[in-house]
Formats: C-alpha cells, sequence, structure tokens
C-alpha cells in the first residue's frame, strides 16, 4: 500500500528486540566487568593494604570533644574554668558484651550497681563507634585499680580529658549553674553528634543558658586499633594516613558579675539564709548574685551518688534552691518608696501633705486596727519623712485611697509580679495581687472575693504580695535610674575562641517606668537618702557610712521586715531574737549609691530568712559592705569597717550583729 | 512447521522426559530459571545467617519469605498470558491510586511515607509498580508497530515518570530508580532509536541538575557528596562505604571463612545483612565467593533474556525482557554502591539482603515471565 501507515512486522521486531536485548546483555557484561575489576582492586591488588586495616588491626573513627567555654568574671577572672582529668570511657561496637562489662566493673569497683540500668541506656542511645563515658574524675586509687585490671575489659579505656572545674567552689554557684550528666530530658535539645566522648552538659544558670555558646563543635580523629581495640601506632611496614579534624572549643564567656564584690556579699551572708543581688541602674548588669547556702558545683561534673544528690536535695535549707530568683518573699516596707510613687502618679496626694500618725489606722466598720511598727505613732508625717521613719500608718491610708488594681497597675511597671528577663532560666513571678488575681488563684467562691482590708496590707508590701529578691533589686536600680529599666544580665560579652575577638552583647532595654511628674523620683530618693543619712531615719544608726565627718558616697536605702508569724493583733510582736529561729521576721534591704548622682553606679536588695535582727539593723549594714566593695577602694573600704566596728562597741553590742531597732520597721 | 510437528509428537517427547521435569512444564515453570533463583536465594540464606551473627531467628524468617515469594511465583506462572494482558491496565491505575493515598494519608514510617496499612497487612505500594510499569509500558506498546512512534514514546514517558516522581517523593530514591528502570528497559527493547537513547542521555545532565536543585532531600545529596569523598564525613555517612570496602578488600581471593570475617562478625560494617550484604560474602568467601555470585546471577538474567526472546507475541517479550534487566538493575546498582562504584542508593541486593517486600515482587516477576514464555500445548486449547 502506498499509505504510510505501518503494520506490525512480527518477524521485525523480533528481530529488533533481538538486537536490543543484545545490546543490553553487552551493556550489562560491560558493568559486570567493571564490577569485577573494582573487586580485584580491592581484594588482589590493595588486599595487602585492606587486610592490614581490617585483621588484627583497624582504623577506628573516634570524635574528638570539644574544651568548653571558659567563664569569666567581669574583669576576666575564672568562675569556671577545665582541668586535666582522667574519665573511663566505654565503645560498644568493641565489647560483646555490655552487661558482662559492666557487672565486672562493678566488680572491681570502679562504678556502682545502681548506675548499671542508667548507663546502658545512654549507651544505647549513642552510635556504637562513640566513645561513651561512664566515669569521670578518676582518682589515682581508680587509675591504679583500671591499670591492673585493664587487659580484661577490652573496648574500655582510661583517656585523659578536660573536665569542667569551679576553682571558686560554691561562689556565684546559682547564677553561674553547673554542669552534670546528660538526662533523656536534655538529649531533646542537643544534637547528640556533638556530644561525643561527652557525658556533661550545662544543667542550670549560665551553664544552660549559654550551653550552645559553651560547648562548641566536636571534631573526629582517625585511630589504628587492634583487634581488642586498643590503640596502636601503626600497621606493620604501612603508613596508613589518619584523617583528624579538630574540633572548634567553646566560646569564654564575660559575666557582668564583678568577683570581689560577690565574695565580699557571699561572706557577709554566710551562715544564713539569704539572697543579695546587685545591678548596675545605668545598664541591667548584675554585679552580684548570691544565693545562700550554696553548693559546690564541682560534685555534680564528677556525677553525683544517689546518697549524695538526696543529701543536697532534702537539706531542709535548701542549698539547690535559687532563692534570688525562685524565693517569694513578702517585700514588706521596702516597697514604701514605690508606694509613694505609685500614689503621687494617681495624685491621691501631694508629697508635702501630712498625716498624723498615732500607731493604728483603722477602716470604717472594720474593728480590728492596723498598727503600726511603733507603738506610739510617728506624730506628723509628709511623705519624705513617711519612708525615712518608714511609718505604717501613712501608707495604710495611701494603699486605702489608691486601690489595690491601681496599686497592681503601678508596681507592674518596675516588674513586679512578672519575669525580670535575666538571662538564665528558671526565674518566678511572685505575686502582684489585684482583683482580678484574687478572682483566678482561689478555687473557693469567698476566698476569690477581695475586700478593701486586703489592700490595707500591700501598703506596706505585706498581705498577699511577694517578690524576689531579683524583682526588688530590679526594682531599686529602675527607681536609681528614674525610671530607666533594662533586663537584668549576667553575661556581659562573648569571646570569640577562634578569632580572639570579644563581642559585647548590648544591654536589654525595658519599657520605663513612668511619673507624670518627674519631680516625684526625686521625692521618693530623698526619702529614701533620709532613711540611710537623716537623724529620724530608720537606717542611719545601721548603715550610715561616717563616724563625723562627711561621708565618703550618699547612700538612699529602704529597709523592710517580712513577717512570717502574724502575732494577735493586740499582742506585741516579741522581739526577733526571742522567737524560735523558723518564726522570725525576714530582714529586706534596698539601696543605691552613689544617691546623689544622676546615674547612681549600683543598686542592691537584700533578703534574709528568719534573720537573727531586722530590715535596717541585720540587712543594712550588709548592704553597705556590698557598695562599699564595689564603690570604694580596698584601703577605704577597711577603714569604713573599722569605724563601723568602733560605732557598734561604743554602743555595747555585739560587733559582729550592730543591734537591732525594736520591732518591724 | 517445526512447532506443529512437537506437538503432534508430544506423546513421544513427554515419554523421555523424566519425572520432576514433567511436573515443571504441567507448572509452567522454567527448571533452569528456577535452579538459577534457588541457588541464589539459598546463598542468601546462609549469609544472612553469618551476617546477623548466627541469627537463627533471621534464617528463619528469610527462608519463610522465600517460601511465600516461590508460591507467589507458582502463582502467577499459571494465570494465561491473555489474562495478564487484560488485567495490566486496571494494575497499573490500582498502584497509582495507591501511591496518591500513600502520599496523602500514608504511615510515617522510617521517616518516610512508604506503607499503607491495610489493617492486616502493611505493604509499600511501590513494590506494585515495580512490575506494573513494565507491564503497561509493554501492554501499551502490544498493538502498535515497533519500534515506537514518537507519540508512543511520549504516552509511554508519562506512563513512566509519574509513578516515579510519586515514589521519589516518598522519598524512596532505590525503589523510584528501579520503577523507572523497569519502564525504560520496555522502551529500549522495544526497538527505540539509538538517536532517542543519546538524545536521553544528553537530557539527563539539566534533569540531574534540576533532581539535584529541586526533588533530592538532603540526605540523598549528602550521599551522592559522600560517594565522591567519602573521607568527607568519616563519621557519618561515609562510614558505611570505608567499612565496606575494607571488609571486601580484607577477603582477598579466598575469604576468611564462613562467620570468620571480622568486619562482620565484629559490627564494623554497618547493615550488613541488607543493603551491604554484598560486602559480608566478599569478607567471608573472596573474590571467589563474589564472582560466583555475580556469575548466577548473570546466568539468571541470560536465561530470562532467552525465554525472552523466545516468547511468542511482543507483549511477552518486552515484559520478560524488561524484568530481566531490572533485575541486572538492581544487581549492578547494589554491588557498585557496595564496592564504592556508585553513590549509596537504597537497593537491596536481589534475592540475598534480609527483609523487605522485594523477595516477593522479584520472584513474583519471575513467575509472570514464566507464565508469559512457558511452551504451551499449541493442541487443545
Amino acid at each position: 500500500m502506498a499509505r504510510s501507515v505501518r503494520i506490525k512486522d512480527h518477524h521485525a521486531e523480533q528481530r529488533l528486540f533481538e538486537s536490543r536485548a543484545l545490546f543490553a546483555a553487552a551493556l550489562m557484561l560491560l558493568a559486570l566487568g567493571a564490577i569485577i575489576s573494582r573487586l580485584f582492586y580491592l581484594q588482589v591488588v590493595r588486599y595487602d593494604y585492606f587486610v592490614a586495616l581490617s585483621a588484627g588491626n583497624r582504623i577506628r573513627v573516634e570524635p574528638v570533644p570539644p574544651n568548653r567555654g571558659l567563664i569569666l568574671d567581669r574583669n576576666g577572672l575564672p568562675f569556671a574554668t577545665n582541668r586535666p582529668s582522667y574519665q573511663l570511657e566505654l565503645v560498644r561496637e568493641q565489647i560483646e558484651n555490655i552487661d558482662d562489662t559492666l557487672t565486672r566493673l562493678v566488680g572491681i569497683g570502679l562504678i556502682e550497681k545502681e548506675q548499671i540500668a542508667l548507663l546502658k541506656k545512654d549507651i544505647r542511645g549513642r552510635r556504637s563507634f562513640d566513645a561513651v563515658p561512664i566515669k569521670l574524675q578518676l582518682t589515682e586509687t581508680e587509675l591504679a585499680v583500671f591499670a591492673a585490671r585493664g587487659h580484661d575489659f577490652p573496648g574500655v579505656e582510661i583517656r585523659p580529658r578536660l573536665t569542667r572545674y569551679y576553682p571558686l567552689s560554691e561562689s556565684s554557684v546559682h547564677a553561674i549553674g553547673y554542669v552534670g550528666v546528660i538526662s533523656e530530658e536534655d538529649k531533646k535539645d542537643l544534637d547528640m553528634n556533638e556530644y561525643a566522648g561527652i557525658s556533661l552538659t550545662g544543667k542550670s544558670g549560665v551553664e544552660r543558658a549559654y550551653e550552645k555558646e559553651l560547648h562548641g563543635s566536636a571534631g573526629s580523629q582517625q585511630l589504628l586499633v587492634n583487634a581488642q581495640g586498643r590503640r596502636v601506632e601503626r600497621i606493620g611496614r604501612n603508613n596508613i594516613e589518619l584523617v583528624r579534624s579538630e574540633p572548634v572549643a567553646g566560646n569564654d564567656l564575660y559575666l557582668t558579675i564583678d568577683q570581689h564584690v560577690q565574695q565580699v556579699a557571699e561572706e557577709a551572708l554566710r551562715g544564713q539564709r539569704a539572697s543579695a543581688i546587685a545591678i548596675d541602674p545605668s545598664n541591667g548588669d548584675v554585679i552580684a548574685f548570691v544565693s545562700t547556702p550554696a553548693f559546690d558545683p564541682n560534685v555534680f561534673v564528677r556525677g553525683l551518688s544517689r546518697a549524695n544528690y538526696l543529701a543536697l536535695t532534702e537539706d531542709p535549707d535548701r542549698p539547690m534552691l535559687d532563692r534570688a530568683i525562685r524565693g517569694s518573699y513578702p517585700p514588706g516596707s521596702t516597697v514604701k518608696p514605690m508606694m509613694a510613687l505609685a500614689a503621687l502618679e494617681y495624685g491621691v496626694i501631694t508629697s508635702e501633705a501630712t498625716r498624723f500618725c498615732r500607731g493604728q489606722f483603722r477602716l470604717p466598720r472594720v474593728s480590728r486596727p492596723w498598727r503600726d511598727w511603733k507603738p506610739a505613732g510617728h506624730g506628723t508625717v509628709d511623705m519624705r519623712k513617711a519612708i525615712a521613719t518608714s511609718c505604717d500608718v501613712y501608707f495604710y491610708d495611701l494603699a486605702n485611697m489608691m486601690g489595690i488594681d491601681r496599686i497592681h497597675d503601678y508596681l507592674a511597671q518596675f516588674g513586679l509580679g512578672g519575669l525580670t528577663g535575666i538571662d538564665i532560666p528558671g526565674e518566678k513571678t511572685a505575686i502582684l495581687p489585684s482583683t482580678q488575681w484574687k478572682r483566678t488563684s482561689f478555687r473557693r467562691k469567698e476566698m476569690q472575693v477581695w475586700y478593701p482590708g486586703d489592700t490595707i496590707s500591700v501598703g506596706i508590701g505585706q498581705g498577699y504580695m511577694t517578690a524576689t529578691p531579683l524583682q526588688l533589686a530590679s526594682y531599686v536600680a529602675t527607681l536609681a535610674a528614674h525610671g530607666q529599666r533594662f533586663a537584668p544580665r549576667l553575661v556581659r560579652a562573648v569571646r570569640d575562641v577562634k578569632t580572639g575577638e570579644i563581642r559585647q552583647l548590648p544591654p536589654k532595654p525595658l519599657p520605663a517606668a513612668k511619673a507624670v511628674d518627674p519631680s516625684a523620683w526625686q521625692v521618693a530618693i530623698d526619702g529614701m537618702i533620709a532613711v540611710a543619712n537623716a537623724p529620724y531615719g530608720t537606717a542611719r544608726g545601721a548603715i550610715a557610712a561616717t563616724n563625723g565627718g562627711p561621708p565618703l558616697y550618699l547612700i538612699a536605702g529602704k529597709s523592710g521586715s517580712a513577717q512570717v508569724f502574724t502575732a494577735a493583733s493586740n499582742q506585741r510582736v516579741k522581739k526577733n531574737a526571742e522567737l524560735v529561729e523558723h518564726l522570725r521576721d525576714h530582714a529586706l534591704f534596698i539601696a543605691f549609691a552613689p544617691a546623689d548622682a544622676p546615674m547612681p553606679r549600683i543598686a542592691v536588695a537584700i533578703v534574709v530568712e528568719n534573720a537573727p535582727a531586722g530590715g535596717s539593723g541585720y540587712a543594712g549594714p550588709i548592704a553597705r559592705k556590698i557598695l562599699d566593695a564595689y564603690l570604694l577602694t580596698p584601703e577605704q573600704a577597711a577603714e569604713q569597717e573599722e569605724k563601723m566596728k568602733l560605732k557598734a562597741a561604743a554602743k555595747g553590742g555585739a560587733p559582729a550583729v550592730p543591734l537591732a531597732p525594736v520591732g518591724r520597721e | 512447521m517445526s512447532m506443529n510437528y512437537d506437538a503432534l509428537d508430544s506423546s513421544r517427547t513427554q515419554r523421555t522426559l523424566t519425572g520432576s521435569a514433567r511436573i515443571l512444564l504441567a507448572l509452567h515453570l522454567d527448571g533452569p530459571l528456577f535452579i538459577g533463583l534457588s541457588l541464589i536465594a539459598m546463598i542468601g540464606g546462609a549469609v544472612v545467617y553469618s551476617a546477623s551473627s548466627r541469627g537463627l531467628l533471621a534464617l528463619e524468617a528469610q527462608a519463610m519469605r522465600f517460601a511465600l515469594a516461590v508460591v507467589a511465583m507458582i502463582m502467577l506462572a499459571q494465570i494465561p498470558p491473555r489474562m495478564i494482558r487484560a488485567a495490566t491496565p486496571w494494575v497499573y491505575l490500582f498502584g497509582l491510586v495507591l501511591l496518591l493515598i500513600v502520599m496523602i494519608k500514608g504511615d510515617i514510617s522510617m521517616g518516610a511515607q512508604r506503607w499503607l496499612d491495610l489493617g492486616v497487612v502493611r505493604f509499600q505500594p511501590s513494590e506494585i509498580m515495580k512490575l506494573a510499569v513494565p507491564l503497561a509500558c509493554a501492554w501499551y506498546l502490544h498493538e502498535r508497530p515497533l519500534p515506537p512512534s514518537a507519540l508512543s514514546l511520549l504516552v509511554i514517558m508519562l506512563a513512566i515518570i509519574v509513578p516515579t516522581l510519586l515514589i521519589a517523593e516518598q522519598p524512596d530514591l532505590g525503589t523510584a530508580l528501579l520503577v523507572a528502570a523497569g519502564g525504560a528497559m520496555v522502551v529500549l527493547l522495544a526497538g527505540l532509536q539509538f538517536r532517542y537513547i543519546a538524545g536521553v542521555i544528553g537530557l539527563l545532565v539539566p534533569a540531574a541538575y534540576v533532581a539535584w536543585q529541586f526533588f533530592l532531600h538532603d540526605y540523598q545529596k549528602q550521599r551522592v557528596l559522600t560517594f565522591l569523598d567519602p573521607q568527607s564525613d568519616p563519621l557519618g555517612s561515609g562510614y558505611h562505604i570505608i567499612q565496606s570496602q575494607i571488609a571486601i578488600g580484607s577477603g582477598g581471593v579466598f575469604g576468611k571463612g564462613y562467620l570468620s570475617g571480622s568486619q562482620a562478625q565484629l559490627e564494623f560494617l554497618p547493615e550488613r545483612s541488607t543493603d551491604f550484604i554484598f560486602a559480608v560474602i566478599g569478607e567471608e568467601w573472596g573474590l571467589i565467593g563474589l564472582v560466583t555470585v555475580l556469575l548466577l546471577y548473570m546466568f539468571v538474567i541470560g536465561r530470562s533474556l532467552f525465554l525472552a526472546a523466545s516468547a511468542q507475541d511482543t507483549f511477552a517479550r518486552l515484559v520478560s525482557g524488561s524484568l530481566a534487566l531490572t533485575f541486572a538493575v538492581y544487581a549492578v546498582v547494589n554491588t557498585g554502591m557496595v564496592t564504592g562504584l556508585l553513590p549509596v542508593v537504597g537497593v537491596p541486593l536481589p534475592l540475598i539482603s534480609y527483609g523487605g517486600t522485594s523477595m516477593v515482587t522479584l520472584l513474583a516477576g519471575f513467575g509472570i515471565l514464566m507464565s508469559l514464555c512457558a511452551k504451551r500445548k499449541l493442541v487443545g486449547r
């Protein structure tokens, strides 16, 4: 046919198929040839090389853990370093029977029986060729034991490593945190490939918050090992090129903490359950961060036995508790300057208006009076004097006039009842009460109602109100800076280990606390200066930095006592010294200095639980020591200390604990 | 014609056959092919036992899987060729629908959507496609004159590419490759002009670029990069290649002996009973063992091609030839990967690697091949 329609030609198709099948078969033979030549190359030509690698000797790829970054104080003094130590490591793929190996290690006393389950879990969670640390910081004896028996444990080795070391032991532990054994929980957040050969990670504080900066990244290294998994230098005559990629060490951190000030504060609070925070008002830098009692973070690096861990967690003084950010205390009279600001803000009173204090405050139709700490009353007081003498009645009145929700809104500006935004985890908000708060916080209906009487105690920082020491410090710093606020921070700079370059971290400004009339700030500050300097100031005796002559710098302060024990209203509260310890009041003190500078350099807040004496008497001098340590030269500070001792001796009080004014101030 | 002569003379021929040959003939099974496949599977069982550190359970499971696969093969061999051809478009469409279902709501298994959970059993629809794609291509070409016209080629390309992309997206690069190869082999065997072949190779370069940029997952890219330089990632994916080469190389000509490969037995070699089992053979049986296995594969492939060439119609030829060559691709890709000639792609060593559904699919394919190519009585049908 002429038409070009093609019809099927079965014979042609058969031939076509056969030619293509032959073509495909030829390709296949070509591939086969390639593979067999490759096999010939591997198994005949390079046989010696591979047999050397495999039979009896082989290459092991081993991760090289990075060195953890250092943690330094603001001047470069070390808080956390690394020191060489020996650790026992195990490589799963070189061990025939993990259970047997671990049991025998228990047998020679290198690990504890209770650890086996946990260790096995850790070992299973890693790659088979990764070295898993099973015992850290071996002692001389342990090294000797393993040196004698090591040949019975193929796949288990002692390796020198750099491990975390905290040269100052307990100092600053709650700020710096500590490293501890990686938990299942931690593994969710970590790239475990970067943690080969490492069993520790930041658990709290800066160590945890800045884990990524501090850790660095792992390198790897090829090792020659023999059939027992032991490292050898070479294989026969063959020199084998071993690849090594260097780890990148973690970055060093510069803290805002001043080690000297920190240690002075720690020394002053030793033996108490207490917290002290010092902040630079101009940028939020935390100069000192104390929570006592503390604990030695080095025990976590070593690996804590269960008994030790229980001892730490069940200690009634709770050394593991970071009181600075997790302890909630009634702030007591330390809130008074802020209350004064709030009252001026809402215009319920002027700073010059006076009140006459008779020693108690009454609400209509409420039979129970609210008492002043001074039973006889303070007489006529204006706002500055009310702050200086800590007149309770004046502030009961202010609180009553403002009402709880206005108080709440104003105080919230200072960060109370919220997170301060410090750069370590675990902060608590404490309670800044409001009608809304009470409605949502109580289950029982009758408890949800806010009574006018509830407001009165809040006026002097009692009642439902609580705050953390860090919140108080942040509030004082804000007050000192006339409302300018910063999130407190512990890390000021990061030193890049690769380039050596120091990268400053910018301070984190927060929305400012506002005052409609800017002169209001000075009223509150004047009141606080009077606390520490005026003849009628509650803390004059305890902290005035002079013994005649002009002060070296001007302090503004405010004391506070937080009631733990509620005395019946008709009964006078006993002196603290007479009460059982855990029923004593908490002593508080806030201060900043120099109070006459446009931007004071340091603000502190101190809380001492169940203190042997009151806020101004006990906490006040401690505040002064911290300010001295930061603002004065060592010689000046020593001189001040001497003067204080003389003054105390002249009054006949015990020199260690200056005499407290009677009752709550 | 000789055919007729054979048929007329069948009574005498049958008398000269042995008993087992008669059974094979009755079941439409090809003796040499069946023996070749069984030998490979037996070697596989022995190696799996060694690679799993004397795992009797693994051996048992592998034997069960082989038995199941043989049953599937025998059953498929009984189906008349016309029925297979008639069912082809439906099987293809069914497979395509399953792939779409998997894509939409497949079980996430091992990080990839491959499995379809039917309540009782879970299986990978992509396995169906390994057979359905070559069947469909051959079905389409069966009625048309060969070599195929440009239009036919276009239709067939589409029929191959759609399921391939669906599978590659799961992501299962290995299976996608095998499915595409199955279809491509049909086209090649149908007499594709060499200028087209050259054209396709020319297209592969830009296609590879596009795939690299848009379709390949990071881990797949990593495999290719590692293939180019295993030392770049000695802790990660390069580890496989380094260790498998050490295993093969250290086996030498005669091997270290059964159950005595230190790379395999001391677990230096990862995935030693699955994708990297070829290295275990190399370490324990040496070059001799590997060449034996390769020759067995050659025998199976050659026998299949021979059967395909002597089949009676286009459909049978194309399907059988494609299945034979895909089997070859399987073997070449896996052995190439284990010896470091090709990048690591998840393709098991056919009939030897432990586990997977691939053994059933493979023998099912040979069942189809036997059905299509079996010598049938021409009289009395």
